[in-house]
């Protein structure tokens, strides 16, 4: 290497020049691309609860979604009304339909217009006292599925998901994610395999709410006891599991009030 | 290779073998043990590692004559993030389905060291054609120690490859799995992982006896 590569001016010159380049490379790249990758964030959120309403294309061992391009016109069909309540179960928000009404760009961030779906549910726990549940009304070969979100915690990251449930919050259908759990042991948590577990799972346990267990060893591998409050853990993934037991329980609680309310009208 | 001289044509056939970057230099553990319980988990991560490490050693080899060398780590560095960040916004906005299959991978591939190591080993002091295929063989070689841990881990841990139940279904006992066979959970640690490429380090070393040290 030349020596003139080896003189400090040049040394923090070229860092200067670096970060600029590389700084302005990127943050074109973030804003360009912005609005698709949002765009794409929201159609996958309606295939999210698509999916969890039994609404996919799931064939014989794989999750697969509905057609990204058609989900939209699915979310509109299928889900009926989407809600938005308070912590003693009241409905503070109403809408008809799964259509979307607002761009999502152009929308006010506190006000999610007519998009409950687009609700941040990790922005809504930080309000504590104050916060909003979203839950969608799906409805499918005549029967009703309530949908809720759930977010909570795994080992490295994020981990969150949609429930369906029935009146009895008996699980209809489950849709989990994850943003970094390890490949092969936390990441199955959204393999067919685990999810579909839950199907038929009891929420509640002789009237009260108890969540849904992720246990290992529970003697009940293949999950034929669906009034136990547990499905069969992941091996190597005690943590991702028990992240989701946490999730389910602390967030589908506060959903409780709302069935209570429906069931005493 | 017709197409390649002797001597370029080393530079992806050593790394496989003779040089490989896990089982000789002991580079990539990390990644090695974390995601190799799935056949399908290794293959991605050695086809990402591929396209970065490809790509990466180009560009430094094409700015390594104006590198001051006393910052020449920290530019390998905002190389490859910068590489990395820009891969993984594109994909999520134009192939959003495969971005979330590699989500996990993208910040184990700048954390790989094979990559650092690359750039400063090869890269700093050749031209980007030679780099360029230095890099693919490096991640070759990579990949290929990638594949057969998660081959093993997966078969001997799940008993699926690639996800399909190749032993037969350990709850229905079907299969081996009717005369008492069991799936050995302990593969899906990360321990095993280590004794697995304990074990490739051992068979290549005792085939090859040029590669022991005294």
């Amino acid at each position: 290497m030349s020596n003139k590569t080896d003189s400090n001016v040049y040394t923090v010159l070229f860092a200067v020049a670096m970060v600029i380049i590389v700084g302005a490379l990127l943050a074109f790249t973030a804003s360009s691309l912005r609005p698709r990758i949002d765009k794409n964030k929201q159609i996958e959120k309606q295939q999210n609860i698509l999916y969890a309403m039994g609404v996919n294309n799931n064939d014989e061992s794989s999750a697969v979604f509905v057609d990204a391009n058609q989900a939209p016109e699915l979310f509109n069909e299928y889900i009926k009304k989407q809600l938005v309540l308070d912590l003693n179960g009241s409905v503070i928000k109403e809408v008809e339909g799964g259509e979307i009404v607002k761009d999502y760009e152009t929308q006010p961030k506190d006000d999610y217009g007519t998009d409950v779906y687009l609700m941040d549910i990790k922005k809504e726990k930080a309000n504590k006292e104050q916060r909003r549940l979203p839950l969608f009304i799906g409805e499918k070969d005549g029967k009703t599925f309530y949908i809720a979100p759930v977010y909570g915690k795994g080992l490295w990251d994020a981990i969150w998901g949609f429930v369906s449930m029935d009146e009895n919050m008996v699980v209809q259908g489950v849709f989990f994610d994850h943003a970094g759990e390890t490949p092969g042991l936390g990441a199955n948590i959204k393999e067919r395999f685990f999810m579909d577990d839950f199907t038929g799972e009891y929420l509640l346990s002789q009237g009260s709410f108890k969540g849904i267990d992720v246990a290992k060893g529970n003697a009940d591998p293949k999950n034929e006891d669906k009034e136990d409050n547990a499905v069969d853990a992941i091996a190597g993934a005690t943590i991702t599991g028990n992240g989701v037991a946490a999730m389910l329980k602390s967030d589908l609680k506060l959903y409780k009030p709302y069935f209570d309310n429906l069931k005493n009208n | 290779m017709g197409l390649l001289s002797k001597k370029d044509a080393k530079l992806i056939t050593d790394p496989l073998a003779d040089n490989n970057p896990i089982t000789i230099q002991v580079l990539g553990i990390c990644s090695a043990l974390a995601i190799t319980a799935q056949l399908k988990a290794s293959i991605v991560m050695a086809i990402s590692v591929m396209a970065v490490l490809g790509i990466g050693n180009v560009v430094i080899s094409l700015i390594r004559n104006i590198i001051p060398s006393k910052i020449r780590i920290i530019v390998q560095l905002v190389v490859v993030a910068a590489l990395v960040i820009i891969v993984d916004q594109v994909l999520k906005a134009f192939s959003y389905e495969l971005s979330k299959t590699l989500s996990v991978f993208v910040g184990l591939i700048i954390t790989n060291c094979i990559i650092m190591g690359r750039f400063e080993a090869f890269a700093l002091g050749n031209g980007p054609w030679r780099s360029f295929l230095d890099g693919i063989g490096n991640a070759a070689g990579y990949g290929l120690i990638l594949v057969i841990v998660g081959f093993f881990r997966e078969l001997l841990g799940s008993g699926t490859l690639l996800g399909f139940k190749v032993l037969g279904d350990p709850i229905e006992k079907t299969g081996l799995y009717s005369i008492g066979y069991e799936n050995n959970g302990f593969m899906l640690l990360s321990p095993m992982a280590l004794i697995v490429v304990g074990i490739i380090i051992w068979v290549q070393r005792s085939r090859n006896k040029d590669l022991i040290e005294d």
